[in-house]
């Protein structure tokens, strides 16, 4: 796996996210109020809406499209709804926000 | 080593049957289900209101995929069941899967019939029965051309009403003299007729069909006398079989249906059946409330745990079409041994009828008003001797024992064994012993742990009455519901005390009034963000990241992710200038779609979010602001050409449009609102269906509100009649602050009306001149701060980041 920088910390709004472009699509990357970055795919499990514009409240975001609620750190879909999108590994060093990306790259090829 | 179970058929009844059987014997059965209908188990009750519109097909879904899962069940979706080989103890499907069973359960459901007349193959010519025939009527719908359902039955009447409601001209045949000749008698049948027909729906009785014509596609409905009624969809609603095909193959004892005995048990024992297929005692059924009980008896007898048997009772029918009650049980024929008691009230569209054999209750029909079916429905259950009250029989149980003005009384003598919910067959004590034990407070928690009120929803009253009693002051559904489960405050208190306790940031509400989340939630931080606005224009900083997408990016999210653009035009007035820009910018983004909108202004969809700016720059250039399209606050104010061209006009209705426009625009409201001014009483603007509306007359201006034409559809109510242009646009600033005031969120201003009273806010707006004034000048406080065109704030730089992606990386060069 490799790490990429993608910028610090400040970058996203506290309680919102930013999107990423891969070859492989996008990922979603957010900051959530106690100022924990996750990054899944941007890709609602529902109907594909852009989670990256959703509403992100303690370490979930609800789905701009039919509000759905998936979970930051596991992907998956909470409460009756069932679905799940895949988690990137993140983490961060001093400020900056490094992105673990050769997974993804090697699953889609 | 578990035992192997196959389940044919995934419908209403077997999804029943195995919630019951994994709560009694978990682990006993490896479970494989095989379904025709590539889908998971749904409520098919709720297909109508699916098709009205009032619900979307992932909010009936029963079992989630993830349900399978967890129980470890295999889902064949879009396997369809050929052949049983009961030597072998196989199945096989008509994708080639064979699978063993120890324990096989057939529920095959039932099929519609169809009527053997010519055309009756032709496209456009469906039947009711499952979600793709709902999803085929909907895309019917959308010609609003004239659709023809065969039969005035339950769902034939479900089906008309829900075609209706999307705008069909739709005519209901009916063989018989009257509607649901089955359930009602003619005098229950001919109200029904008229309040069918009070909806625009034509009702055609002893119609008999002849034929369908059509050329390639259905083109109308032939009827014996030989007259022709043309229509683009035919929806055949004559009654159902049970899905017997597969049984009789395998050799089974099958009369109308599955024949089992009275522990569902088929001629071979180690084959079961539940649902519509099924045959018991000569009877087959054709409402939930009896499958659900077969599915109970079925899951004990798999289980091996208590000996369960299927007792028959007559279950009532309702019908689910808003606005018409009805309720129907047991045996109204006439007879010389029967007696019948009969309440009429024509002005209030009402009738009741019971029927009495020696003294005893055998059926009820009640039209109009059916609170008291179910007490009736009890007494004729328990064979009640009603000569002691017969008197007073008919007038419902409230009269009973002297006349009582509790609407609780009623709920309060009803017996602990009486049924609540009859889809579910829940009774009383169920509910009240719930409550109880697990401390339940809501209606939801209620609805998950029994089932109650959790099917066609028709008793949700009932339930929610039984819920204020048993918990006196901890359940008044219209003070308590919370704003959402972060806190167990309501709407109302909540803005009280933000007012009371100045809060004024939303960290602050939550902590002061004691949150149950870290930073809420999607439904109560807009609510909160919107109350500190309303509230705090001044001092509030809006947080944007407590914003629905629209009111982050000022646009419209669409389905595949990019955005729409709706600039304002005032009062739907334009100029070549602006539809030359307009023109300039589609091309130079090369915008996929420019479409006029209902609200007259011109929509371009398809813009990439990061194109968002320069599209909002370039639209700057020639005046344009943001049009609000995507925002709880002022949408448009339509108008007419008033007496600036119409020979009709009495004042300048696109002038005061245009105004109140100028000076409304960039507030924010707890729901959208909407606007017209028309000119004259022939109201070419539509203004009697919006949320406030302006019908010009010779003397003045005749002030409208809490119109709807949405989900719901309402007439305006008149507020007040006055003089001048100054005067018109001081009311409906008053109103619409008042509502900024008062209003929950998402709450439109017809519900909030309907709350607070016509009465009481004529009272303050009309009547008291000063009230009226100050909830003026707190408006055109508030409009300092809001009347910030937002799309030129973006185009010179504020909150950028949301319309690019974060730092690029040459994730290109990465992949090498
Ligand atoms: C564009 C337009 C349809 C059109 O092409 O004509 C439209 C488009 C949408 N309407 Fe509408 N409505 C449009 C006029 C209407 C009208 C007619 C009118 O305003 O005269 C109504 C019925 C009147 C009413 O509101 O009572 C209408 C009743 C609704 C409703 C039901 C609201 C309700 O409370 O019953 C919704 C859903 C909602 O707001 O929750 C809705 C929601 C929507 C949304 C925002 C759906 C969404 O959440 O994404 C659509 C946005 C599409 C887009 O990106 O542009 N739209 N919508 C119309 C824009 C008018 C405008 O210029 O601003
Ligand atoms: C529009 C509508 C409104 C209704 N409203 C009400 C109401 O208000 N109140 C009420 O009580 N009832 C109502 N009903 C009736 C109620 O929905 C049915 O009684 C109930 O769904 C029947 O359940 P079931 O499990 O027997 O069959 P179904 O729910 O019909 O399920 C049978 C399933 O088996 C599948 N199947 C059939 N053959 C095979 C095979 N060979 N292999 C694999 N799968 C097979 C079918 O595809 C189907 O999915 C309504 C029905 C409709 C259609
Ligand atoms: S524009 Fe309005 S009516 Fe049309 S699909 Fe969207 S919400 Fe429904
Ligand atoms: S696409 Fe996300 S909820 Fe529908």
């Amino acid at each position: 796996m490799n790490w990429f920088d993608i910028g610090e910390i400040n970058d996203i709004p506290l309680r919102g996210a930013r999107c990423l472009k891969t070859r492989q699509g996008k990922i979603a990357v957010f900051r959530t109020h106690e100022d924990r970055i996750y990054a899944i795919e941007d890709h609602c499990p529902h109907k594909g809406g852009p989670l990256s514009q959703g509403i992100v409240h303690g370490a979930a975001v609800t789905c701009p499209l039919h509000n759905w609620v998936i979970s930051l750190e596991t992907g998956k879909a909470l409460g009756p709804d069932d679905g799940a999108v895949r988690t990137i590994p993140v983490r961060v060093e001093e400020g900056r926000i490094l992105v673990g990306l050769g997974e993804l790259l090697a699953a889609a090829e | 080593m578990t035992e192997k179970l196959v389940i044919v058929g995934n419908g209403m009844a077997p999804g029943r049957m195995l919630e019951h059987l994994l709560e009694a014997a978990p682990n006993r059965f490896q479970i494989t289900i095989f379904n025709a209908e590539p889908r998971v188990n749904y409520d098919r009750i709720m297909l109508s209101p699916v098709l009205s519109g009032e619900k979307q097909y992932e909010e009936i879904v029963i079992h989630g995929d993830g349900w399978y899962i967890k129980h470890g069940i295999t889902l064949y979706k879009g396997h369809k069941v050929v052949a049983i080989d009961r030597d072998a103890k196989t199945i096989t499907s008509n994708q080639g899967v064979t699978e063993t069973y120890d324990k096989l359960v057939i529920a095959t459901g039932s099929v519609p019939f169809v009527i053997p007349v010519p055309g009756k193959d032709l496209p456009g010519v469906l039947s009711y029965r499952d979600l793709d025939d709902v999803s085929a009527m909907l895309v019917a719908a959308q010609s609003r051309e004239t659709a023809v359902v065969i039969g005035g039955g339950l769902l034939g009447l479900e089906a008309a009403a829900g075609l209706a409601e999307r705008g069909m001209d739709v005519t209901v045949l009916h063989v018989m003299p009257t509607l649901m000749e089955r359930q009602l008698d003619p005098a229950a049948g001919y109200l029904l007729q008229q309040a069918v027909e009070e909806r625009g729906i034509k009702v055609r009785t002893k119609a008999n069909t002849k034929a369908i014509l059509g050329n390639g596609k259905v083109e109308g409905v032939e009827l014996e006398t030989g007259e022709i009624i043309p229509a683009t969809l035919v929806v055949m609603a004559v009654g159902i079989r049970p899905n017997v095909v597969l049984a009789t193959e395998a050799g089974l004892e099958v009369k109308r249906g599955i024949v089992t005995d009275n522990r569902m048990v088929t001629s071979d024992p180690d084959i079961l059946s539940v649902g519509e297929c099924t045959e018991i005692d000569g009877r087959v059924y054709g409402l939930v409330a009896p499958l659900y009980e077969m599915a109970k008896v079925a899951a004990a007898q798999l289980a091996g745990t208590e000996a369960k048997r299927f007792v028959h009772a007559d279950t009532p029918t309702k019908l689910k079409v808003t606005g018409i009650d009805l309720y129907s049980i047991g045996d109204f024929a006439d007879g010389e041994d029967r007696e019948e008691i009969i309440l009429r009230d024509a002005s209030a569209g009402i009738y009741k009828r019971v029927i009495l054999q020696d003294n005893k209750i055998i059926g009820t029909v009640l039209f109009g008003e059916t609170a008291d079916g179910p007490w009736f429905n009890e007494l004729k259950k328990k064979a009640v001797d009603i000569s002691g009250i017969r008197d007073t029989l008919i007038f419902g149980q409230a009269f009973q024992g002297g006349v009582s003005t509790d609407p609780l009384a009623a709920i309060a003598a009803l017996a602990d064994d009486a049924e609540v919910c009859g889809c579910n067959g829940v009774c009383k004590s169920t509910i009240t012993s719930v409550i109880a034990e697990k401390g339940l407070t809501s209606l939801e928690d209620v609805r998950a742990h029994t089932k109650a009120s959790a099917s066609c929803g028709t008793c949700t009253g009932l339930v929610e009455k039984i819920m204020t009693l048993t918990l006196g002051d901890g359940y008044n559904p219209a003070v308590v519901q919370p704003m959402c489960g972060c806190t167990d405050l309501g709407h109302d208190d909540v803005r009280r005390l933000i007012k009371a306790k100045s809060l004024k940031t939303i960290p602050q509400v939550m902590q002061e009034l004691e949150w149950k989340t870290s930073c809420g939630c999607a439904k109560c931080r807009p609510a909160l963000n919107y109350y500190l606005v309303a509230d705090w224009p001044a001092e509030y900083a809006d947080d944007y990241q407590s914003r629905f997408i629209n009111e982050r990016v000022h646009a419209n999210i669409q389905k595949d992710g990019t955005y729409s653009v709706v600039p304002r035009m005032w009062g739907g007035v334009t100029s070549a200038g602006e539809l030359r820009a307009i023109a300039d910018v589609v091309d130079k983004f090369a915008i996929p779609a420019v479409k006029v909108t209902g609200g007259q202004r011109i929509d371009m969809l398809g813009v990439r979010k990061e194109d968002l700016p320069a599209v909002w720059a370039d639209l700057g250039k020639a005046g344009f602001v943001s049009g609000h399209a995507y925002a709880k606050g002022l949408r448009t104010v339509k108008t007419c050409v008033g007496t600036d061209w119409c020979r009709f006009g009495t004042q300048d209705s696109t002038g005061l449009g245009v105004r109140i426009e100028k000076f409304m625009w960039g507030s924010w409201t707890p729901a959208k609102v909407k606007m017209a001014v028309s000119g004259c009483p022939r109201n070419c603007a539509e203004a009697t269906c919006k949320d406030v509306g302006v019908i010009c007359v010779d003397s003045g201006y005749e002030i409208h509100f809490a119109g709807a034409a949405g989900l719901d559809i309402k007439g305006t109510e008149v507020l007040g009649q006055v003089r001048t242009e100054e005067e018109a646009l001081e009311v409906i600033v008053a109103l619409t602050q008042m509502y900024r005031e008062q209003g929950r969120y998402l709450e439109r201003i017809y519900k909030w009306a309907r709350r607070i009273g016509r009465d009481e806010i004529q009272r303050q707006i009309i009547d008291d001149p000063q009230k009226r004034k100050a909830y003026f000048d707190r408006f055109v406080f508030s409009q300092k701060f809001a009347q910030v065109d937002p799309w030129s704030q973006r185009v010179s730089g504020k909150d950028k980041h949301e319309f690019s992606p974060i730092a690029p990386i040459s994730f290109n060069e990465a992949a090498e």
